[in-house]
């Protein structure tokens, strides 16, 4: 669409910029603010430059923390990208039945993520939970509040449970959005299914794919709520990620300084990420 | 027809194993903490609606809930009101500064909440609005916000521009015109972005906990509140975590026809 150049759209959207400048930048601000300062009370900070970014570098239990988090968004993404694309080529495309489907599955997507940690602790207990309790009746010796493997398992299936059926809509709707034609002309070609996915559905499914992967890298690498309830972040720090680590230093600890240069990186981490995505993939579209 | 039932026998398994936790909890919701604690059983034996009753019946349970409709309530309606002329504008004008505006909203999509936690307690705390329904839906506009703008500017750009132009031809003024045609116009879109700021302020908890104490406490804050005190209450527990289902239910049934695009952002 060709747009028409107005300055005065400005007043459009400065209800928007007004109110996100006070719920981003002024914390932001107050965030860099603490960065560089030690503060001991009202009126007794000390300018420190860059000490507090220096040490959090050097910290073990940070570089810990990090590399968890890495591994389980990685984990995250090479499962849930392909169970959202099998299952939604496997969802039912008109009709009643199709409705249904989708409704099942927005299900996990609307609940509160405490809940889902809630859910999961019970489900996966061994003594009044179906699936502890199932697995423990085949035999074998699964307890997720005490053996590290069982703890990063559960966490992971939770995630899977939880986030895959955002993938598979969004993979849907990409695929319902593809021209019967297009399918009528491979028939004639006599295509195999992998060609029609290959050639037909994989691409026109890219751009909800960018979507599905940027959505879940960020939201996966800001987990908090449901690990924190299922495992507390134990056994010892085995499933703590980085949200929690940040949250025990500043609210719990009140390491200001600390955890002000923490959340930097964190960020930053975040939107390099992001970008680095986010360039691949457009990057490979030019390509062809 | 072979590979129709593989597939549909392949979507029933996956639809029965993702119910299957939730059909626990629904379970587990309408059992005595005995039969719970006692032995394994597949459905209630001794079915009781006691747990949901201690929540209809206890101020510190029930009100959760109410604090936590406030405060999402809020959060949807400021978020739209922001948000449609903002996303018409980045859909049909050009400006000063478009495109960095565009991108830096939406990185505040990307903004860990947990970095936010001190300076918002701190910022709130400072102008009074600790405790309060109306902090919790302002926080949450942080990451609601930009993904409304991003939804609506998808919408409101599949509307052919030839529609703006007939209405100031027929001599609308552009308020009028906003409200009376084109808002009908986008209203799946505007239902998908509603359907969008709900899930998103409904579901949160890290920052509606830390931004309040007794007045507004969210229902999520109070049930892991509950989670540290020796012996857990289970059935409460369940019948509570069933009860924050139930309005996500409500809003999907809504949006039921929309989901599709929805999900799709409007933009596929």
């Amino acid at each position: 669409m060709n747009k028409v150049s107005n300055n005065k759209a400005w007043w459009l959207v400065l209800p928007v910029f007004i109110l996100v400048a006070f719920s981003a930048l002024i914390p932001l601000m107050t965030v860099v603010n603490y960065s560089v300062q030690d503060i001991f009370g009202p009126g007794q900070a000390y300018f420190v430059g860059t000490e507090w970014f220096e040490e959090i570098l050097g910290d073990e239990r940070l570089q810990d923390s990090l590399g968890r988090q890495f591994l389980f968004s990685a984990a995250v993404l090479l499962i849930q990208i392909p169970l959202g694309i099998g299952i939604a080529l496997m969802m039912p495309t008109r009709g009643k039945r199709a409705s249904v489907c989708l409704i099942m599955l927005a299900i996990p997507l609307l609940i509160p993520w405490n809940v889902v940690g809630t859910i999961w602790q019970i489900f996966g207990r061994g003594d009044i939970g179906l699936f502890g309790w199932g697995l423990n009746q085949l035999g074998f010796d699964y307890n997720y509040t005490a053996n590290t493997g069982d703890a990063w398992a559960t966490v992971l299936l939770m995630d899977v449970w939880h986030w895959t059926p955002l993938v598979a809509l969004l993979c849907y709707s990409g695929l319902k959005a593809i021209p019967e034609a297009f399918y009528q002309a491979a028939e004639i070609d006599r295509a195999s299914k992998w060609a029609i996915f290959r050639y037909i559905q994989l691409p026109r499914l890219k751009s909800v794919l960018v979507i599905a992967v940027l959505l879940r890298f960020m939201d996966s690498f800001m987990i908090y709520t449901e690990p924190f309830v299922l495992t507390g972040g134990g056994p010892g720090s085995s499933t703590t990620f980085l949200s929690q680590t940040l949250t025990t230093m500043a609210i719990g600890q009140f390491d200001i300084g600390r955890a002000a240069a923490f959340s930097l990186i964190y960020f930053l981490i975040v939107l390099l990420v992001s970008w680095l995505f986010f360039t691949a993939i457009t990057h490979l579209d030019k390509q062809k | 027809m072979k590979m129709n039932k593989r597939k549909n026998f392949g979507i029933t398994a996956y639809i029965i194993l993702l119910m299957l936790p939730i059909y626990w909890l629904l379970n587990m919701s309408f059992k005595t903490n005995q039969e719970i604690l006692g032995q394994l059983t597949l459905f209630p034996h001794d079915f009781t609606l006691a747990n949901y009753a201690t929540i209809f019946t206890d101020p510190s349970w029930y009100s959760g809930y109410i604090n936590s409709m406030i405060y999402v309530s809020m959060n949807v309606v400021i978020t739209l009101l922001v948000a449609l002329p903002a996303a018409y504008a980045f859909s049909r004008y050009k400006f000063v500064g478009d495109k960095h505006l565009f991108f830096w909203l939406l990185s505040n999509r990307m903004a860990p909440p947990a970095v936010f936690l001190l300076p918002f307690f701190q910022l709130y705390s400072s102008i009074g609005l600790f405790d309060t329904h109306i902090a919790v839906a302002l926080a949450h506009c942080l990451f609601n916000v930009p993904l409304a703008v991003w939804i609506l500017e998808g919408f409101i750009s599949g509307v052919p521009k030839e529609y703006d132009e007939m209405a100031y031809i027929d001599g609308y003024s552009f308020p009028k015109f906003f409200v009376k045609i084109f808002i009908p116009m986008i209203r799946s879109g505007i239902g998908v972005a509603a359907f969008f700021a709900f899930m998103f302020s409904w579901v949160e908890l890290l920052l509606a906990r830390t931004l309040t104490s007794v007045d507004a406490q969210p229902i999520g804050a109070i049930m892991t509140r509950t989670m540290g005190a020796s012996g857990i209450d289970w059935g409460v527990l369940s019948a509570a975590g069933v009860l924050t289902i139930l309005p996500g239910l409500l809003v999907v049934w809504f949006v039921r026809n929309h989901i599709a695009t929805g999900f799709a952002l409007g933009r596929v």
